[in-house]
């Protein structure tokens, strides 16, 4: 049985048919679920072994981006997840998914100071699309096995991931938390200007995986770069391989298909 | 969590407060920048209202309710405040302030050199972070009644003066916000506003001429004379007054933003060839163009359904059509140009929702006018924003309302001209994709109207009678009513349940309330059957609106549905299922008659024959008076320097690069981009056409792009409108379109068209269209126009001064791919392959960039060969399907040697050309010097460079047997531009400096 996928939806979720393809293509069967259905019926999540935070505008990201589904999930969800994780299942968050779930906790958890990470304006004060190379930095993420470098497109205004302190980011990196970040065109780390690192986030760091590997958010598109024509340059270079993409939905759904 | 933002942000002393009004404060952090406060200060000393401005700044919400300490520290440090970067702090403002003085509406500076500005919504103004925060913190169950943003400012060390002028020109839009110095002191959120019934009539019967006219003008109802003289006459006949609605309802009817009077009306059009009598304008030019190529089609057919529906629809694969719509936003983004452009983009996402059975949008488009960003404030008239601040916040809006409704926005324009000044021009596009068989819509008698989505405010008040007047320097005043803002995600979530309501066939019409309100949709929705109305059902933002108020607010995001009553149920389940409001606010019934009740009382009874067909016939006056040609051959200016010309044209904003508003676009969303906007080595250059798949599961493609020359217009308006018709083709042509099956819009956007000469000039313009359309065997499938596009003032001397923008016809048009994998883009790809030049080029340099950077007038404008254009289109496809082109680009703007740079920079590439072997007619041969320069910067339509496979060449060429073609020399390796002509080396450019001249005008921070 192809595994299951859930595919949330929420008032202003915009990625949802192009994630659930992109699932589809990897072998998975994705269905939409809208968080009303999910909040009257947490058990709803049990028939599936991937849940997805697409992307989007959740309520608008008003308040903050991602803020208000993230706060519904806190209330309603939090240990439903939590179980649908320690069951050995796979969460993904894209963009406004990754939003939302820094703003649960669900990825870095408060302190005693409260959560100590978040997703804030970009350094240019705007909404930016454009393509970035990533690099994987995680060896514990699921969703990012056998992968090493990454080109993907973003699409966000409040992209950049801020810690709270150096003393944060020396845990995540411990940890191995830290699943992409973004480098220069060659691939390079350290110092990634801009546009290489398109909203100044600490670190470079574009996406982070929980302690268990099992749940990563991130604010690049992966379902934006499954179909040769996707690739900004494909009228002039040849592909190497299947779009980049591509890997982490087919690691999402082998990690059940094996 | 979020401790370190709420320790001790609230000091109420009280444990319980009885609904206070509060004032939550989020600054950055200490250590964390504040973006705005740098934004701002980069703004006011472009705007020349500051320099060097010390200013910290904040956002923040005003929150009304019965909060104890305890509530507010929740809601403000783990709620409201974002973790890490934002620091909140929490007062009350609805006690009396220790110093009564000081709230003040003027901006009295402290003792401490300080001034603290605060800016809110005005009340009643869509405020849609505030109704989400309001709907999240009351599930929480926190006890709070109402909610409103404000954002503040702190600025030192200014004067007065200047905070105001700060104040009024960047803070705030006195539009739609209120401005408040110092101290907010705010007792209460909430209105008690009520709204007595009252039924008005209007006293029409003993009316003379110069009373009807005042009544139309008092109200605001843009009636003509002859129009109220039709009413007057129609209730004598009845042997009654009208009451105040059914005057709004057939002035919002008869509006010329409702009805296009003007244009598809009677006018008696004179030129050189003598009188010509249309009984309607556009259906004899637009339309019946586009009949003759269905009846030349016949069993081919690939139109649906054209000019009737909210969009135009024609056939894509076998089970899907397309829809296409362009609506203009013109006087709503004078006033407040976010708002403005925030609802031109959500009217016509709208329109796609509300074509056929409801399309769903797969793409936006987007083309402004405006004045140069770089003019001087004091040369502005009165009255009018900045165009640097207008562009921006028309920007802004095009794209908080395109991303949050997740439709990427992938093709458009800038044009600039100081006519813009006083009517900055705003053209918002959307795409759908629709089955076949949800094509057509019919509503039936019995069927309940069920509005759905956002609730019904003030908002938008005669914003469709608004949009078809002039407007002034006192607009802002007067007409502040009929801008608004959107909410997208009310509109994301009226789009996601319409689909499934259609896939489910639950109703048999739909159609969006736009322009009219209420009024306009269901009157038009009814037109064939009749319908009654209960107008206190409508759900309502506020209490206090009037019957008549309810029936014509255009308040955003509503549509209106026509639900057979056994379906209504299930309806109203799926609505609820995803938190959208819909109810029943009456039924259609077989009456002929509009009949409107408002608690029990009937307000308001008109025929919907009188209301549809009753507007007399105006024949109105346009004449085209050909401006005089020169006498002898115009001259080049003295000296030119061929590489600075081409520098200059690259740095002016038409052509400039556009990505500081490309960026700000989600283009990708959906999942179907194929060519990006911006495409090459660095995906930077300028593509000509945007390729999607809106079928994830088919290779299928749509090409998007558009024509826009107002600079050929002054000049020769036929020939304006048939350029336009020709680009917007040939860059569809250029990314693989089949040019057999495009289809396009037209948005006429003009002056005063009462004017004989001014309407002339359309006339000629739509005669035009019709002729080449029809050549080229390219279908008209909707169009909109926006009419009166005047400014008025007083300058300073007291004289009344008029701007009339130039004429500007955009033509807009949507292209087919076979398969999207034969696409191509316009950057060079490889070394040593050849450039081809296919087209005819003529020495017409009228209207063209080139004039326009010499400060150089005169010469002919640019026309089309409609016959030749057709063989050429056709060519270039086969070419490109053979799989023969590597790049292709269409000179348009700066002709050739801007086309070549384009190519060059885009691709990282060099390229080496010889134009003497370009043929130039209608020149003297002899004069090398001038032809070069025709060579080089000439704007002739119907042409495009390639970069042909060195392998398949003589493949290329055999797709254009006959037609013009040449050799122009080869892609090279080194970055240059290097070009020679029959007077010499023309240009010798660096290619990287090239793309830095074309990227630094609008490299906006």
């Amino acid at each position: 049985m192809k595994p299951r996928v859930l595919v949330l939806r929420s008032p202003g979720t915009n990625c949802d048919a192009e994630t659930a393809w992109a699932f589809e293509q990897a072998g998975g069967d994705a269905r939409f679920e809208h968080i009303n259905r999910l909040m009257e019926n947490p058990a709803l999540i049990e028939e599936y072994q991937i849940l997805c935070f697409p992307g989007g505008f959740s309520y608008g990201d008003d308040v903050g981006a991602g803020r208000i589904l993230a706060s519904q999930v806190e209330h309603h969800l939090r240990d439903v997840v939590v179980r649908f994780r320690d069951a050995g299942k796979l969460v993904l968050g894209i963009c406004n998914g990754f939003q939302v779930l820094v703003k649960t906790g669900l990825l870095v958890p408060p302190d005693d100071q409260g959560l100590p990470v978040t997703l804030t304006w970009n350094n240019n004060g705007r909404y930016t699309c454009q393509w970035v190379n990533l690099k994987r930095i995680s060896q514990r993420c699921v969703f990012l096995q056998g992968s090493e470098f990454l080109y993907l497109p973003i699409a966000h205004a409040e992209g950049r991931f801020v810690v709270r302190d150096d003393e944060v980011l020396d845990g995540l990196v411990e940890a191995d938390c830290v699943a992409l970040r973004y480098v220069n065109s060659d691939g390079s780390n350290g110092c990634v200007p801009w546009p290489a690192n398109p909203n100044g986030s600490d670190d470079n760091i574009a996406g982070i995986c929980d302690e268990s590997g099992q749940i990563l958010g991130l604010m690049p598109h992966p379902e934006r770069n499954v179909d040769p024509t996707h690739h900004p340059r494909w009228t002039r270079e040849e592909a190497s391989g299947p779009p980049d993409g591509t890997t982490i939905f087919r690691n999402a759904i082998g990690h059940f298909a094996r | 969590m979020g401790q370190q933002a709420t320790d001790s942000i609230v000091s109420t002393g009280d444990t319980r407060v009885t609904s206070a009004v509060w004032h939550v404060h989020l600054a950055p952090a200490a250590g964390r920048a504040d973006r705005r406060a740098a934004a701002l200060a980069a703004e006011a000393a472009d705007l020349h209202l500051a320099t060097d401005l010390q200013v910290s700044t904040a956002r923040g919400f005003l929150l009304q309710g019965e909060l104890a300490e305890s509530d507010l520290q929740q809601i403000a440090g783990s709620l409201l405040a974002e973790p890490v970067v934002e620091i909140a702090r929490v007062e009350c403002v609805s006690g009396d302030h220790p110093d009564p003085a000081c709230r003040s509406d003027e901006p009295v500076a402290g003792p401490d050199g300080e001034v603290v500005v605060y800016v809110l919504p005005k009340p009643g103004v869509t405020d849609p972070e505030a109704e989400t925060a309001l709907r999240q913190l009351r599930s929480l169950g926190f006890g709070v009644q109402a909610l409103r943003t404000v954002r503040s400012w702190r600025l030192r060390g200014l004067t007065a003066d200047q905070v105001t002028r700060l104040a009024t020109r960047l803070l705030g839009n006195d539009a739609i916000e209120q401005v408040i110095y110092n101290h907010l002191v705010i007792p209460t959120l909430q209105s008690d506003q009520t709204c007595p019934f009252e039924l008005n009539t209007i006293p029409l019967a003993a009316a003379d001429d110069a009373a009807l006219q005042a009544i139309s003008r008092d109200g605001g109802l843009s009636l003509t004379l002859v129009e109220m003289q039709t009413i007057q006459q129609h209730f004598l006949a009845l042997q009654r007054e009208p009451t105040e609605i059914e005057l709004e309802t057939i002035a919002q009817t008869w509006s010329e933003h409702c009805s296009h009077k003007t244009l598809a009306g009677r006018i008696e059009y004179r030129d050189e060839a003598g009188v010509h009598r249309f009984d309607n304008m556009l259906r004899e030019t637009i339309f019946a163009a586009t009949e003759s190529i269905r009846a030349e089609l016949g069993s081919q057919d690939w139109c649906v359904s054209v000019f009737r529906d909210n969009a135009g629809i024609v056939e894509f694969d076998e089970d899907t059509c397309l829809t296409f719509k362009v609506e203009t936003h013109n006087r709503p983004s004078a006033i407040e140009p976010y708002g403005g452009a925030n609802t031109g983009i959500g009217g016509v996402i709208r329109d796609t929702l509300g074509t056929g059975l409801g399309a769903r949008p797969v793409c936006n488009t987007d083309v402004f006018c405006f004045a140069p960003p770089e003019t001087g404030p004091e040369e502005l008239p009165p009255g009018v924003l900045h165009p640097r601040r207008i562009m921006k916040s028309v920007v802004a809006g095009v794209r908080d309302y395109g991303n949050r409704m997740g439709i990427p926005t992938v093709n458009g324009a800038v044009c600039f001209d100081w006519r813009y000044v006083g009517n900055p021009l705003v053209f918002c596009g959307n795409v759908g994709t629709i089955p076949r068989d949800k094509s057509f819509k019919e509503p039936q008698p019995g069927d309940l109207i069920v509005s759905v989505g956002g609730r019904t405010g003030r908002d938008g008040i005669h914003g469709a009678t608004f949009s078809s007047a002039e407007l002034t320097e006192h607009s802002e005043q007067t007409s502040g009513g009929a801008v608004q803002i959107g909410n997208a995600i009310t509109e994301k979530m009226v789009a996601d349940v319409l689909l499934q309501a259609r896939d489910e066939g639950l109703y048999t019409a739909v159609t969006d309330c736009g322009a009219g309100g209420f009024s306009s949709a269901i009157g038009e929705m009814g037109e064939q059957i009749g319908a009654v109305v209960w107008l206190e059902r409508a759900p309502l933002k506020y209490q206090g609106l009037s019957h008549t108020e309810i029936w014509i607010s255009e308040a955003q995001e509503r549509m209106v549905f026509a639900v057979p009553e056994a379906n209504w149920k299930r309806f109203d389940e799926l609505c609820r299922s995803e938190s959208v409001e819909a109810t029943v606010v009456g039924q259609f019934e077989d009456t002929g008659e509009l009949h409107l009740v408002y608690q029990g009382h009937t307000v308001g009874r008109l025929q919907m024959q009188f209301l549809h067909d009753g507007r007399p016939p105006v024949v109105r006056q346009a004449v085209w008076n050909p401006p005089p040609q020169p006498a002898a051959p115009l001259a080049f200016p003295e000296s030119v320097d061929t590489g600075q010309t081409l520098r200059q044209i690259l740095a002016c904003g038409n052509v400039a690069s556009k990505h500081w508003i490309i960026r700000q676009y989600d283009h990708e969303v959906l999942g179907g981009s194929v060519i990006k906007p911006l495409v090459g080595v660095a995906s930077d250059g300028p593509s000509d056409a945007a390729v999607l798949r809106p079928k994830l599961d088919s290779r299928r493609g749509i090409a998007i792009a558009c024509g826009l020359n107002p600079g050929y217009g002054d000049q020769d308006p036929g020939r304006m409108a048939a350029s336009a018709i020709d680009e917007a083709v040939r860059n569809c042509v250029a990314v693989g379109a089949d040019p057999q099956r495009i289809a396009i819009l037209d948005n006429f956007c003009w002056g005063y068209t009462d004017r004989p000469e001014t309407l002339g000039t359309l006339v000629r313009a739509a005669m035009a269209c019709h002729d080449l359309a029809v050549q080229l065997g390219t279908p008209f499938i909707s169009g909109k126009d926006s009419l009166n596009n005047e400014f008025s003032y007083s300058d300073g001397s007291g004289q009344r001064q008029t701007i009339s923008i130039p004429a500007t016809l955009l033509i807009s048009a949507l292209g087919q791919v076979d398969d999207v994998s034969r696409c191509v883009t316009m950057d060079l790809k490889s070394a040593g392959n050849p450039l081809y030049l296919v087209g005819r080029t003529r020495g017409e340099m009228g209207g063209s960039h080139f004039g326009l950077v010499h400060n150089w007038i005169g010469g002919e404008v640019p026309g089309v060969d409609g016959a030749e254009a057709r063989k050429v289109f056709s060519g270039m496809h086969a070419a490109i399907q053979a799989g023969t082109v590597r790049a292709c680009h269409d000179p348009s703007e700066g002709g050739l040697a801007v086309a070549l740079a384009e190519m060059a920079f885009a691709g990282g590439r060099g390229a080496a050309v010889d134009l003497e072997s370009v043929v130039l007619e209608s020149c003297d041969p002899q004069d090398h010097r001038g032809g070069d320069l025709f060579r080089l910067f000439c704007e002739s339509n119907t042409r495009f460079v390639c970069e042909v496979d060195r392998e398949r060449e003589a493949g290329f060429l055999a797709c254009f047997s006959g037609l013009p073609v040449v050799r122009l020399g080869e892609v090279t390796e080194q970055p240059r531009l290097v070009c020679r002509g029959s007077s010499g080396l023309l240009l010798d450019e660096p290619v990287e400096e090239l793309k830095q001249v074309w990227q630094a005008p609008l490299d906006w921070q």
